[in-house]
């Protein structure tokens, strides 16, 4: 799509862009940019397209198609290594969200997992022990493996689910069956019985448990406390041409996001997200995921948590290179990528901090109640991104040779 | 094909026409060895039993993140899958993605192998395209058709007038308002639902 940077704010004609996304909670900010105004008060005329798969997403940004888009923050990284696809720099200038996601179990696994459980099974280290004596006993008895749903390859989901089932010595690629499930196929699947769980983002996890068939049986703040989940991605070269719709794109993008965070605002929000053409899931679904106030159980327990899903508060905006890094890291970890220099230094430049200080004015960086490493793994020692060997050192499980 | 081993073509496609047509214009191309898949449960396995060596599937399908799966290291699927169009084939594609199809070959296939099939896949999805807005046309020019009769009843009817009066009045209305005929019969019979209901 031509664009150009001459439209001066409030004069003229707006400058159109066209913007693909998922429908997930996490697309809150670009969702409430352009439906509610943001945008349009920036000079921008934004056209979203709703997509189907983060293939098509990935293909449409790379291709020109888009000019932006709501992407998963590891496929930024990928994309811009040249991992499993046609290299195309990436950048990540906003991060549209951290947190979000949630480890679904069929019913039939949770009770599995209470029985075999030492402690109180919200704990993530004794889940996964539990899951360790699982899996162990199927082995035993000669049962096929336990299949988990995700996403995608390069998904937070992908390595959250990994990072916490091999630190309770569950290998993801020899003791499971980890598959990749399009989101609207979760919950069939589980009530079919071809997953005993998946790790997917909201609505899913609460519309399984909605149907009495599965219970939640971690938001992933729980493994991680910061995990930046999806991102505003644009091409590196559309950014350099277009440095004034950047910097319109990410001020629409930060006055949404506050808009989000404001809970006076919630009923709205969720209103606009709920549309047909947007989540098309009902609103009140929505408003748990925002409040961070999920029915996990059949019966109706609900766990609530300030981490759940962060739009733009506690500096969750201001993407952070630490992330990027950890990410890197769960790649190399996983055989997905090689360990070098260079593609750390890659990756690192994915997620710019400096383009969002520069537009919004210096930030307040991560918050007070961000862990001190940025991460927060309810695991192993703090994550150090200029010592990847020494956070992939202490695990046994990994692909990689180090 | 002369002389070498016939390509393993599979077909993901939800929509049994387009499945149709595509299955029709690979085997007038020469291909003999063309699995059609309509649903998508337990696909990899399924694509493993089926060992094919390009993979065409439409991109409204949401299982092509699936696909993308056979990138990794997996113990599912033994042999690595790549995308057939890289660094240098950028127009092929964007024509792909425009057409509403991608492609997957199995690595190490030569490239002027599989850019018959691609080319294919490609003009006849283009094809499939035109023929549904097409379709879309008709049905809505149709629809048009069947609004306007309604008016004109409702008109010869409430006013008192004959058949071409009605599209007469119908006519004018739409010219003085500068709209087209549809839509001022559109309005007209759902105001008078309104009214009636």
């Amino acid at each position: 799509m031509m664009t150009t940077d001459f439209s001066p704010i409030g004069t003229g004609a707006r400058v159109p862009l066209r913007i693909g996304f998922i429908p997930l909670a996490d697309a809150a900010a670009l969702i409430v940019a352009v439906d509610k105004g943001f945008a349009h008060a920036q000079g921008l005329d934004v056209e979203l397209v709703r997509e189907i798969s983060w293939s098509n997403v990935r293909d449409r940004l790379n291709i020109g198609q888009f000019d932006a888009a709501h992407l998963l923050a590891p496929v930024a990284i990928a994309s811009s290594l040249g991992l499993g696809h046609v290299r195309v720099p990436i950048l990540a200038p906003f991060n549209l969200g951290l947190n979000g996601n949630a480890i679904t179990v069929t019913t039939a696994l949770h009770a599995a997992l209470l029985c075999e459980a030492h402690g109180d099974l919200a704990d993530p280290r004794v889940s996964a022990a539990a899951l360790a004596r699982v899996v162990a006993a199927r082995k035993r008895k000669g049962r096929d493996p336990l299949t988990f749903g995700m996403t995608f390859p390069y998904s937070t989901h992908n390595y959250q689910l990994r990072f916490w089932m091999a630190s309770g010595g569950v290998d993801p690629d020899e003791d499971i069956r980890l598959v990749v499930l399009p989101p609207p196929y979760m919950v069939e699947s589980i009530a079919n019985g071809h997953v005993d769980a998946f790790c997917v983002g909201a609505p899913w996890n609460s519309v399984a448990v909605d149907l009495g068939i599965a219970y939640i049986l971690h938001f992933v703040s729980e493994i991680l406390e910061r995990a930046a989940e999806k991102v505003l991605a644009v091409r590196s070269d559309w950014a350099e041409r277009h440095p004034e719709l950047l910097a319109r794109l990410i001020k629409a993008h930060a006055a949404a996001a506050a808009y989000v965070e404001d809970s006076t605002n919630r009923a709205e929000v969720c209103r606009i997200l709920a549309a047909p053409n947007r989540l098309a899931v009902p609103a009140e679904v929505i408003r748990r995921t925002l409040d961070g106030r999920l029915k996990v159980s059949p019966s109706g327990d609900l766990r609530a948590s300030e981490r759940y899903l962060l739009i733009g508060r506690e500096g969750a905006a201001r993407p952070d290179p630490v992330q990027a890094a950890w990410l890197y890291a769960q790649m190399i970890r996983w055989g997905q990528a090689p360990m070098s220099r260079d593609l750390l230094e890659a990756a690192l430049g994915v997620f710019r901090p400096d383009i969002y200080d520069h537009i919004l004015g210096a930030a307040s960086g991560r918050g007070a109640a961000a862990p001190r490493d940025g991460i927060g793994a309810f695991a192993g020692p703090p994550f150090d991104p200029r010592d990847i060997p020494g956070h992939l050192a202490p695990w046994r499980i990994k692909r990689a040779a180090i | 094909m002369t002389g070498e081993v016939p390509l393993k073509i599979l077909v993901i496609d939800e929509n049994p026409i387009r499945r149709a047509i595509l299955d029709a214009g690979l085997k007038d191309a020469g291909f003999t060895d063309i699995t059609l898949m309509g649903d998508t449960k337990g696909l990899l396995e399924r694509i493993y039993a089926v060992d094919p060596d390009v993979i065409i599937i439409d991109l409204q399908n949401p299982s092509r993140d699936v696909l993308e799966q056979m990138f990794q290291v997996s113990r599912i699927v033994r042999r690595p899958i790549a995308m057939f169009v890289d660094q240098s084939d950028r127009a092929t594609i964007e024509k792909a993605i425009d057409a509403g199809v991608s492609a997957y070959i199995v690595d190490g296939l030569k490239r002027e192998r599989v850019r018959a099939i691609l080319d294919m896949t490609i003009s006849r999805f283009g094809a499939f395209e035109r023929l549904r807005a097409e379709l879309e046309e008709t049905k809505s020019a149709l629809k048009e058709r069947k609004l306007i009769e309604k008016a004109k009843g409702i008109l010869m009817k409430n006013r008192g007038l004959d058949e071409a009066a009605a599209y007469a009045l119908l006519r004018r209305t739409a010219m003085s308002k500068g709209k087209r005929i549809g839509d001022i019969a559109e309005s007209l019979v759902s105001a008078i639902d309104l009214l009636e209901s």
